[in-house]
């Protein structure tokens, strides 16, 4: 298709760069771009975040509102996740209801939240079976350079972690910080020419056969996982990335995600 | 849905007597259906899957066709019925995203170079569903598709690992995959290319470890019986 062509030359200027351990921006094959969070950007959403990992733009806002259970948890409340991948953050996105890769970075954001119990759904309860709290957790990619899936989970977290209840709004009291019981952490790592590299930037990401995000918890066991492309990883590459993605996201979530 | 029992692991048995590392009962049909190219239905445990295989052939909407070679799509699809709570007919954002990994599952192993501007559609229905739907979707396409005469660089076969009562467990069923603590599927094609990997829940490193080499370990064995299958279509190796 001709939305993600990276010329020939430059995709085998990158593998013969992963040969020798190098990679297009300069960077080693373990370091992570740099990354700057900035939350409470946006005062009408309850909690929000704009993360930067390179060039790459990613807005998350949190909106949260009261609602009804689902009739199956009615003591529990709701958390859905959304993203949209806006004509605005790049040349290759069409205004239209979302395609599979936004519903996959959607999905994945949504499994990092939920599998590492960040939030406990039991105290979003307000009234069981009538009321609970529906947390919203919108993802607005603004620049797309690479890496949309650590920067999307960076800003759900981040945006929870700036998030506050909104009871004075609903005559219930006055406002809370939302409960962060856990900070899940997602880390891409990539394969190219057999050689694996954390945060892959847009090129990398378009020529890689194949992507591996890993979602760490607090206490470094693994969340989530998912393989992401067209090929495929040996035993022993899955638990490399393992190891690189455990260390990174130790350094990532002890570096940005403190409570704001 | 009834409560959590429990427990789900009594005595190192679990709910329907398996062992911790045993799959569920496999049975597989080639070649079921008339007018596709290639099918295939494939029962293990409650779960019903059939899958066929059109193509390769002409690419509609043209404009999606690759001059070089072919285009593998792959549909997953739930029928209504086959929950208990009927499911809105159509893809939801959850088919979607299967769709899109079980098609990546089989990119890598599609010999996609011998049919330019051809597409191979693999279509999968879920008749019935309790739990490890994806996997046993990929597990009755990858037979379609040899059915169909796909060249492949090998069979995809896929299983899960999962996580009940803090043990490690091959291939976990409805009450396991609902009340466990993680599920992990894979597809893998032999001796050691993972196509396949996602996973959700709670694993310490050497839990995944453990969870990962059980899962590749069911893998073999479907691949086992995905041979076998085919021998019983087709015959066995040189005979016709």
């Amino acid at each position: 298709m001709s939305d993600n062509i990276v010329a020939e030359i430059k995709k085998e200027y990158i593998y013969d760069l992963a040969k020798r351990d190098e990679r297009v921006d300069g960077r080693a094959l373990d370091q992570y771009r740099n990354i700057s969070i900035e939350t409470g950007i946006i005062s009408k959403a309850e909690g929000s975040a704009r993360v930067q990992i390179g060039d790459t733009q990613v807005l998350v806002g949190v909106k949260i509102q009261p609602g009804e259970p689902f009739s199956d948890t009615p003591d529990k409340g709701v958390i859905i996740t959304n993203a949209e991948l806006i004509p605005l953050a790049s040349p290759t996105f069409e205004s239209g209801p979302p395609r599979e890769g936004a519903i996959e970075l959607a999905r994945v954001v949504d499994r990092g939240i939920r599998e590492s119990g960040a939030i406990d759904l039991a105290k979003l309860c307000i009234e069981e079976g009538v009321k609970v709290w529906m947390v919203f957790i919108d993802v607005h990619v603004l620049d797309h350079d690479g890496n949309l899936i650590d920067a999307a989970a960076l800003g759900a977290i981040a945006a929870l972690l700036n998030a506050k209840l909104p009871n004075e709004r609903y005559d219930m009291g006055k406002d809370v910080q939302l409960l962060v019981e856990d900070v899940p952490v997602a880390v891409t790592v990539a394969e190219i020419g057999g050689k694996l590299l954390v945060d892959p930037c847009l090129e990398e990401g378009q020529i890689t056969p194949t992507k591996l995000t890993i979602i760490f918890n607090k206490d470094d066991a693994v969340a989530g996982m998912q393989k992401s492309g067209t090929g495929m990883l040996t035993s022993e590459q899955v638990y490399q990335a393992i190891e690189m993605a455990s260390k990174k996201s130790k350094e990532i979530r002890k570096k940005f995600l403190k409570r704001s | 849905m009834k409560g959590k029992p429990e427990k789900l692991i009594v005595k190192g048995k679990r709910l329907d007597g398996r062992k911790l590392d045993e799959l569920r009962p496999v049975k597989i049909e080639v070649g079921v259906l008339k007018r596709a190219d290639g099918s295939c239905y494939l029962e293990i445990g409650k779960n019903k899957v059939m899958a066929a295989v059109y193509g390769p052939r002409e690419v509609h909407p043209r404009h999606v066709q690759e001059a070089t070679r072919a285009i593998v799509r792959y549909r997953y699809n739930m029928a209504s019925f086959s929950v208990e709570d009927r499911k809105r007919p159509g893809p939801d954002r959850r088919s979607v995203e299967i769709s899109k990994v079980s098609r990546e599952s089989f990119e890598p192993m599609v010999i996609k170079e011998c049919f330019p501007k051809a597409a191979v559609d693999i279509f999968v229905e879920i008749l019935q569903a309790d739990a490890g739907t994806r996997t046993a979707g990929i597990n009755a396409a990858s037979l379609a598709l040899a059915d169909a005469g796909i060249p492949m660089r090998g069979l995809v076969s896929s299983c899960a690992a999962g996580k009940v009562d803090g043990q490690i467990i091959l291939d976990p069923m409805k009450e396991e995959d609902n009340y466990g603590e993680a599920d992990m599927p894979i597809a893998m094609v032999a001796p050691d290319n993972i196509t396949l990997l996602q996973m959700d829940g709670h694993f310490t490193k050497d839990e995944f470890k453990q969870a990962f080499e059980l899962a590749k370990k069911g893998c073999a064995q479907i691949y086992e019986m995905q041979r076998q299958a085919l021998i019983a279509k087709y015959g066995a190796e040189g005979k016709r």
